[in-house]
């Protein structure tokens, strides 16, 4: 086998240029490749990062049919006390999970004692909320960040402050109608404002569960919403299959699942940007086969006809079919090989050099993101295997085709 | 017994509405280490006849021993594997592989073909080389040496697996009279050196004189008038 790879290295260096030529072409495919996979995979893990960090959670549970009618907020679709007793001795038994935060969600009114307007509020217990979303403080950013939130005070969503110029300090009034329709109002403090953030929950305000069960007077404990956060988000298809079995062995009266478990992709319309990224990965991953495919037959054709007088002077002194189809399939074994180590150093000089200069962007509403390509070792042996193989199987033709030259005819030609 | 024995052997090719018999059913028989030449002009079938010894071409019809193998069925992979084990080739245009160096093309066979060992395949190499006068060329490549310097090359490569035949198509066509005759020397002392067996397919009235059984073909068949190929001992 070694001396079919020297024959065969021989023999690219014999056409230094074509095989320079050839092996930059898989070089700039493979880069292509590369470096979109880091860039879109980084701003792809920042978004999801984003999204359910600091507001999703990487998993959500309610009790069945809440998620289609959320957008009316629907106090009766709340899990009772039992219930939610029955998800967190789920929920603590998992091992994967970090963290849950328990969520009443709410429409409220807003008044500053001159205007008044709706206002949609999630009631958290600040400290699970922040262990579930860790990046939600980051989106104060007006006002006291350190402990989220505490009785008697709201984060005000940046639109509803602006337009009702409201500052942080100012007191305004909540008024909400519970289950029965009775109307409670409330007044709180401003403590801060909340940063809207793109998808389901990114424009809501925030206050203390203790207050959202005052102000809805609820006699019972109720929450709408779990919100969950995994140890490692790798997880999530394990995790959301597990509880999604378990949570179904709780049945209704009428012998229905009581709850329901959706995962962060169910949620957020992010996640169709997410797979559309995928896509185009995909499609660029298509380019690069075309690209060694065409170019590596291309040369490897050329390479049999050139050689044909020599294909049939090795045939002559008895060199098997086998080795000689073995020859030229090493010529393209190595130009794959040639183009994918260069295209992989340049990529990752490329994707440290991307790192080091700090490049940031915006997204939606946020704006100074810092892009931060990596590309997993996965990725990258990923692709060497699909360009070498494509390389090998691009080589299969113009090689069998040398094999079955005929000694004769391959020795006459000029 | 005779190295190549051939009986009633017969080639024909066909193109399209055309036939052509290239060969017509000749007979005849080689000994070890002869020095042979097959001449003719051009469309004779010397070349053809030199193929089918070779393996390289399965005749129509016949009987073809060669080196006590019946050469007639030969699959392409076996076929060979007979070619390395038996046969050497000496090309009219030399056919050294570009991309070796003269050591490296004469220990291809060994190499490629025949797979030796590492040291015995260097010995080998360098006793051919030096046997051909060309020990001290081995680090050239073909583009470097003359075309004289390359059929001694090409003669070498072909002794070097200790071949029972060797088949040189025009050797000397591409050599200018003083080299030629060099070669035909050196090819008739390597088979008195190593018993080995030299078939020629020429026009070349220098390897005529110099060979010692010559079969003569005109138009697919032996001139002598059974057309069996007792040749004529020169």
């Amino acid at each position: 086998m070694f001396n079919i790879i020297k024959l065969a290295t021989r023999n690219l260096q014999r056409y230094k240029r074509r095989t320079f030529l050839t092996s930059m072409l898989i070089t700039l495919g493979v880069v292509a490749v590369l470096l979109f996979i880091s860039v879109s995979g980084s701003f792809k893990a920042l978004m999801i990062g984003q999204i359910t960090d600091s507001m999703l959670g990487h998993l959500q549970i309610h009790k069945k049919g809440y998620l289609a009618s959320v957008d009316s907020l629907p106090l009766n679709k709340n899990l009772t006390g039992k219930q939610t007793n029955k998800v967190k001795e789920i929920l603590d038994a998992e091992e994967a999970v970090e963290e849950y935060s328990m969520r009443i969600k709410l429409g409220a009114m807003f008044s500053n004692f001159t205007e008044t307007t709706n206002i949609r509020l999630n009631a958290v217990i600040p400290k699970q909320e922040m262990a579930a979303a860790p990046l939600l403080k980051d989106r104060i950013i007006d006002g006291k960040k350190d402990g989220l939130i505490e009785k008697g005070e709201i984060l005000v969503p940046e639109l509803i402050a602006k337009g009702m110029k409201v500052k942080v300090g100012d007191t305004i009034v909540l008024v909400a109608n519970n289950k029965d329709g009775s109307v409670n109002g409330q007044t709180f403090l401003v403590r801060g404002i909340l940063e809207g953030i793109s998808g389901p929950g990114g424009r809501d305000g925030m206050i203390h569960l203790e207050d959202a069960k005052s102000l809805l007077r609820f006699t019972e404990p109720e929450i709408s919403e779990i919100a969950i956060r995994l140890k490692n988000i790798d997880q999530l298809p394990t995790v959301f299959a597990k509880l999604k079995s378990e949570l179904e062995s709780f049945r209704n009266k009428e012998d229905k699942p009581m709850f329901e478990v959706h995962t962060w992709e169910k949620i957020s319309p992010f996640f169709n940007i997410a797979k559309m990224i995928d896509l185009m990965t995909l499609f660029i991953k298509i380019m690069l086969v075309a690209i060694v495919l065409v170019s590596i037959m291309n040369v490897m054709i050329m390479a049999v006809y050139e050689r044909i007088n020599e294909i049939g002077t090795i045939s002559a002194i008895g060199t098997s079919p086998g080795k000689i189809l073995g020859l030229f399939i090493t010529e393209g074994f190595l130009l794959g090989i040639l183009g994918t180590v260069i295209g992989v150093a340049i990529s990752l000089i490329s994707i440290t050099a991307m790192n080091a200069s700090q490049i940031s962007f915006d997204f939606g509403r946020q704006t100074g993101l810092l892009l931060s390509p990596t590309i997993s070792a996965g990725e990258v042996i990923t692709v060497a295997l699909i360009v070498i193989g494509i390389a090998v199987a691009a080589s299969l033709q113009p090689a069998y085709k040398a094999t079955k030259m005929d000694p004769i005819t391959a020795l006459r030609h000029v | 017994m005779p190295l190549i024995q051939a009986s009633q052997l017969e080639k024909t090719y066909v193109a399209g509405d055309i036939t052509v018999n290239a060969i017509r059913n000749v007979d005849f028989s080689i000994e070890p280490a002869s020095f042979v030449s097959f001449i003719g002009p051009s469309g004779s079938g010397k070349s053809t006849l030199l193929n089918m010894i070779g393996a390289l071409d399965p005749p129509t019809s016949g009987t073809l021993q060669v080196a006590g193998q019946e050469v007639t069925q030969f699959s392409r992979k076996d076929a060979a594997q007979f070619r390395g084990d038996n046969i050497g080739f000496v090309f009219q245009d030399f056919n050294l592989i570009p991309v070796l160096t003269v050591f490296e093309n004469v220990e291809y066979p060994l190499l490629m073909v025949q797979n030796w060992p590492k040291d015995e395949r260097r010995k080998r190499v360098l006793e051919l080389l030096d046997a051909v006068g060309m020990a001290d060329q081995v680090n050239k490549y073909p583009s470097q040496i003359s075309g004289g310097q390359k059929q001694r090359v090409a003669v070498a490569r072909a002794l070097v697996t200790n071949a029972k035949l060797v088949l040189a198509d025009e050797p000397t066509a591409n050599l200018d009279r003083e080299t030629a005759n060099r070669i035909i020397n050196l090819m008739k002392r390597m088979r008195d050196e190593f018993q080995t067996t030299f078939i020629f397919s020429t026009h070349d009235p220098k390897i005529v004189q110099n060979v010692e059984i010559t079969f003569a073909l005109e138009d697919g068949r032996f001139t002598n008038s059974d057309n069996s190929g007792g040749g004529s001992h020169v």
